[in-house]
């Protein structure tokens, strides 16, 4: 009996470091690859964010200064307010996303054919989105001045005016993102139960007062998944500025500020200043993600 | 007709009819209550399937106007594409080219590096996708099945990767390639997407927590080994997620531009995107607009057939995951 148990504790432990290596093996390439490709780089951004680099002499140590270069620097509050601005957007992509979901989520026809419409946008190539809206832009011949003709309204050259350039940046990343915000109002709006609704109406709700106390709360984790997602992709924004308006607009009025970080680390060889402004926009997305969580947890919502 | 158990047949106004929730006859007095019960239908004249069927036409109508502005500027690429170089400055507008002038697809090889934008992002989201999808999977059945100090918060490290920005880590990736000579090859875009992906083994491993350990337990009495349980059992078991994420990765990488436009610069080492990019800058001070279009509809056309081909586990992918890819 005891030798028997002494017999099998060693095999089962030996079994079990086996194991601990064949899984440490099949995890270590995206370990390897993260400590590599995420990691190291991004330890190297903090360092060269304290130092004078050119990118071709080794880095200089240089204290807070590209910090305090930061603040008395216009383009660089600038792209940082341009950054902000654009993400307006976002709010009305939001409220439009969840209309047209709940459009779709009516016993009707021709569902699948919507679905798909608005979903094409969301998988073409930015670039070549961009590409077609700056078309679509022109002051004289574009598409947009073309339809406002129509209904009588001198359209502006859009991307030319530094008022109206941010306006169009927007209305075109809407346009794009509508789909993937619709699809998953969509998905969330079918899980919420019917009996729900049922109740609510047998106790007198209005369809208003519905949407508000069972749907709104129902869809909340996907509009909390949304404003993350949104604000880390929107604070990123670079391909259509970079396409729509190579020189940061007119009065750097659609300069962002990933585009500024780009075109000081490459085109001006300024890495530790762009670096150093790199990990600004890293630290404000984690902890813009960070209170997202919280004020999510705070708010956590059930109903019985 | 399926529709007919959730809604019923056509309804003349006044005429009873079957509430489709409760299935009463609507007597006038039962109709009385129900409108008690609902107070924004009393003194409606019309019935609420009459009222649901009105809706349906006006969201449909809605809805079609909507879609016509979601498909507009691709139309209109494509309309522009065919035109000729006078056309697209005639006013009023055409819509429908006059003549329609299909040469500016076949000028368009010519004018610019298109044919090896197509083959160098080929090879790049081929390789990508196709290796970084193995490594993958083989990292989530880990993560999801297996035995492993620190298992957890090696995970959870992964995860928290996905919070740092791309342009806060580009620089001294950049360097690094620059140091090893890979700048302006297309190995800097592979290399490090073949170590897999944190958002692919996320789901993944979601997948497999819904595959029983006993099946597993069961192959390791049989003697099998790890590598023969992932290829004989897993692997068949998480094919299906594995394709959504594929194709979603796949588009993401095909689409890609920031880390392109670093790496890239001899043009027939460029990726589609950055060519239509430089198509773009290049023609459009010659106001070759037709030249463009053609390109830009070119560089969409792959992905929007992938679409349209795997829309359905594309979008049940999405609905489901939250992931873009």
């Amino acid at each position: 009996m005891s030798t028997e148990v002494l017999r099998t504790k060693p095999r089962r432990s030996r079994l079990h470091r086996r194991e601990h290596q064949v899984a440490l093996a099949f995890i270590a390439i995206p370990l390897i690859g993260f400590l590599l490709f995420t990691l190291y780089p991004l330890l190297y951004s903090v360092y060269a964010s304290f130092t004078s680099w050119n990118g071709l002499a080794a880095p200089k140590f240089n204290g807070f200064d590209n910090y305090i270069k930061m603040w008395n620097d216009p383009y660089f509050l600038k792209s940082m307010w341009n950054t902000l601005f654009l993400m307006i957007g976002i709010p009305i992509g939001l409220v439009l996303s969840m209309a047209l979901a709940l459009g779709l989520n009516r016993r009707m026809r021709g569902i699948t054919f919507f679905r798909t419409v608005y979903y094409i946008p969301v998988i073409s190539s930015i670039a070549a989105i961009a590409i077609m809206w700056q078309w679509a832009y022109n002051g004289d011949f574009g598409l947009i001045n073309q339809v406002l003709d129509l209904v009588g309204i001198q359209g502006p050259n859009w991307l030319a005016d530094k008022d109206t350039v941010k306006p169009a940046l927007i209305i075109m990343a809407t346009w794009k993102g509508l789909g993937y915000s619709m699809l998953l109002y969509l998905a969330a709006l079918q899980s919420v139960p019917r009996y729900l609704y049922e109740a609510a109406a047998l106790d007198g709700a209005g369809t208003w007062q519905q949407f508000r106390n069972i749907t709104l709360p129902m869809v909340r984790p996907v509009t909390f998944f949304l404003v993350v997602t949104s604000i880390i992709g929107g604070s990123q924004i670079f391909i259509e500025i970079n396409i729509m308006t190579p020189l940061g607009g007119p009065e750097f009025s659609s300069a962002s500020i990933v585009w500024y970080i780009w075109r000081q680390a490459f085109n001006n060889l300024h890495m530790g200043y762009a670096s150093a402004m790199s990990i600004v926009l890293g630290l404000i997305i984690f902890i813009v993600t960070v209170i997202q969580f919280r004020l999510n947890r705070r708010n956590q919502f059930s109903i019985d | 007709m399926s529709t007919s158990t959730s809604l019923p047949g056509p309804v003349q106004a006044g005429a009873p009819l079957l509430d489709p929730q409760g299935g009463l006859p609507g007597s006038p007095a039962d109709r009385r209550r129900r409108a008690n019960r609902t107070p924004d239908a009393s003194g409606h004249p019309l019935t609420r399937t009459t009222r649901y069927k009105l809706g349906n036409v006006l969201v449909t109508i809605i809805l079609s106007l909507g879609a016509i502005v979601m498909l507009g500027p691709l139309l209109w690429t494509f309309s522009t594409s065919l035109k000729t170089h006078d056309a697209i400055f005639a006013l009023p507008p055409q819509w429908i080219p006059d003549p329609v002038v299909w040469e500016n697809y076949l000028r368009v090889w010519s004018a610019g590096p298109l044919l090896s934008g197509i083959r160098n992002s080929l090879i790049v989201a081929g390789t990508v996708t196709v290796v970084g999808s193995i490594t993958s999977s083989v990292a989530a059945f880990a993560f999801a099945k297996m035995r492993m100090p620190f298992k957890n918060a090696v995970f959870l490290m992964l995860l928290a990767g996905l919070m740092i920005p791309f342009p806060t880590i580009m620089i001294p990736q950049f360097m690094v390639f620059a140091e090893i000579g890979w700048v302006d090859t297309l190995l800097p875009l592979i290399v490090p997407g073949l170590f897999g992906n944190i958002i692919m083994i996320f789901f993944l491993k979601q997948y497999l927590e819904n595959v029983p350990d006993s099946i597993i337990e069961a192959a390791k009495l049989d003697g099998a080994s790890y590598l023969q349980i992932f290829f004989r059992l897993i692997f068949p078991a998480i094919r299906p997620a594995m394709a959504a994420q594929f194709i979603l990765w796949f588009m993401a990488v095909w689409n890609d531009y920031l880390a392109p436009i670093i790496y890239l610069n001899t043009p027939e080492k460029q990726t589609l995107q950055l060519v239509i990019a430089s198509f773009n800058a290049q023609y459009a001070s010659q106001t070759d607009y037709p030249l463009i279009m053609a390109a830009s509809f070119i560089a969409l056309l792959p992905v929007l057939i992938v679409f349209i081909i795997f829309q359905r586990q594309i979008i049940e992918s999405v609905a489901l995951t939250g992931g873009k890819g």
